[in-house]
């Protein structure tokens, strides 16, 4: 579905990615995992449309999207939940989750709006509350649920689990694979690899701007490299 | 001290104060929607806002000439100025954004700001070189629509002209208009979603610059459309007019807490009752010592201290969330 490759992405004289390639299947969930500065924002940041890469190539279904603004890219069925959430604070819950759906002009928008907040249980008992009075774990729903009101075919997702507490990173895990099962693709980048291999078929890992790795997520959490740098052991 | 006279004319101040208040929220909104969306003081504002103006004064010239002025009633008549004052403002206002401000979008903070001034000047240069050699004369006086003249008394000491009326219930609907507007449509929605954060709004598919474009023409309208009123209301302009009313309703707008559209509302109304209470009651209260031509240094001395404690506006921000 996905296709990256060759992609160098550069901050002014600072190379962030060189080389990157990776694909993404219909219906996978494929993660990115790597330290931080390894450049894994910085490829959902390219794939969205938000940075333009120096060379490479990205293609979703045969189509390019290198040189199609951010606001085009949604239209063609990737919605990216960015780094921090970054959500609406002073727009309430409703008028966040249909920003979501803002270029829509399909009939479908108020059953992914049921979808939504069927999924986040807690949107809706919120749905009228300005979006910054939001716990972070419900801040996270609704970046997700925001991003899902777009009827994406490729989630993009950057640190789902940042600053939550355990328990709530365990159950917005389950609703991702619960999304993935209801037929969206999914690409994660995750600094908690234990959680992302769990629910991922595939996985890459980055280091300092290039792939180091490649395998099924078996294959990643049981090689001894992963296992030392990214799993604690 | 005269008490029955200080008492006695406290409404009739206190219309008058009104009545300039929303002349400066009217304008103050073009400042403080452009500075919520780009965080850039647009000081080519006063001009868009006196472009309106003469974009009025000659349409009603216009009129007259032809001999329509008269035979039009008159509310068709100051519709179609409002109107045509509230585009020209509006478009040029979208245009200055895309010539002289979009190139400079990722330019450091204070060249935007330059190329403002710039654009300050060489609007009102524009203006005088048109109306020169078009008319003769860049001094404009708004023809007189004799039923706008009217005054009702209210009481023995208190009237009110048609005019005044007509400048404060289009001022409170054109209020209005842009509260539903920006509150209660997606594309509102999608202008406080940029103002707030330019990235993640591109992220939801939103066309940041098309956005920008209409803050722009929003804020161009409400200024042009103050402009009509400010002619309607006060009659004599001339194209350095607008800097004055400009530079007031910049500071209602920070007053109010810049970038806050409300914010701008009260800051212009309370900007616009210093200056009516001070310029009448300075002289009375003072014995004259203070005459009406100290009304800026009270109000902008008000200003000052309220600006002390409550650095962010009055309803400013305090902190913004982000956790």
């Amino acid at each position: 579905m996905l296709s990256v490759d060759s992609l160098d992405v550069a901050y002014g004289e600072i190379r962030a990615l060189k080389g990157v390639g990776l694909q993404v299947g219909r219906g996978e969930i494929v993660t990115i995992l790597g330290n931080n500065g390894a450049g894994k924002t910085t490829t959902l940041k390219t794939i969205s449309g938000l940075l333009q890469p120096l060379r490479g190539t990205i293609t979703l279904e045969a189509e390019s999207l290198v040189g199609v603004p951010p606001h085009e890219i949604v239209g063609r069925g990737v919605a990216h939940v960015p780094e921090g959430r970054r959500i609406f604070n002073r727009l309430t819950v409703r008028e966040n989750l249909m920003m979501g759906a803002y270029p829509r002009r399909d009939a479908g928008v108020p059953a992914d709006l049921e979808r939504v907040v069927t999924l986040f249980p807690r949107l809706k008992e919120r749905i009228t509350q300005v979006a910054g009075t939001l716990s972070g774990g419900e801040q996270q729903m609704l970046a997700i649920g925001r991003a899902l009101m777009a009827n994406p075919r490729l989630l993009l997702l950057d640190e789902p689990s940042m600053g939550l507490a355990p328990v709530l990173v365990e159950q917005i895990f389950d609703t991702i694979a619960d999304i993935n099962r209801q037929g969206t693709t999914i690409l994660l980048v995750e600094q908690n690899a234990a959680m992302a291999l769990s629910i991922a078929h595939r996985g890459y890992v980055l280091e300092t701007g290039a792939i180091a790795l490649a395998g099924t997520a078996t294959e990643l959490a049981d090689n001894p490299e992963v296992r030392r740098a990214y799993l604690g052991e | 001290m005269d008490y029955p006279l200080l008492l006695g004319i406290f409404p009739q101040v206190f219309l008058d104060g009104i009545i300039l208040g929303f002349m400066y929220a009217l304008i103050a909104l073009g400042y403080t929607m452009v500075y919520g969306v780009l965080e850039f003081i647009n000081f080519a504002h006063s001009e868009i806002f006196i472009v309106g103006a003469f974009v009025g004064v000659e349409l009603l010239l216009g009129l007259k000439s032809v001999g329509l002025l008269d035979g039009l009633p008159w509310p068709l008549v100051l519709f179609l100025t409002l109107v045509a004052g509230m585009a020209a403002s509006g478009l040029l206002a979208v245009t200055v954004e895309r010539v002289a401000y979009r190139p400079l979008r990722n330019a450091p903070r204070l060249i935007p700001l330059i190329s403002a001034i710039g654009i300050s000047f060489f609007l009102q240069d524009l203006i005088r070189l048109f109306e020169s050699l078009w008319r003769n004369a860049f001094n404009l006086v708004y023809p007189t629509i004799d039923v706008l003249n009217l005054r009702f008394e209210l009481t023995e000491t208190i009237d009110v002209s048609v005019k005044s009326l007509v400048v404060i219930v289009a001022a409170l609907l054109m209020l209005w208009a842009l509260h539903v507007i920006v509150n209660r449509t997606t594309i509102g929605t999608a202008i406080r979603a940029v103002a707030e954060d330019q990235a993640a709004a591109s992220l939801m598919g939103i066309n940041v610059n098309r956005i920008i474009s209409l803050t722009f023409l929003i804020g161009g309208a409400m200024g042009g459309a103050a402009g009509v009123l400010f002619g309607v209301q006060y009659g004599l302009i001339n194209p350095y007019t607008g800097f004055i009313p400009g530079l007031k309703a910049f500071t209602a707008a920070v007053l109010g807490g810049i970038g806050n559209i409300p914010g701008a509302m009260l800051g212009g109304l309370v900007l616009g009752l210093l200056e009516a209470f001070a310029a009448s009651y300075l002289s009375l209260l003072t014995g004259g010592a203070f005459g009406a031509e100290y009304k800026d240094i009270f109000a902008f001395s008000v200003l000052i201290v309220i600006l002390i404690f409550r650095p962010k506006g009055l309803l400013g921000e305090i902190v913004r969330e982000r956790a």
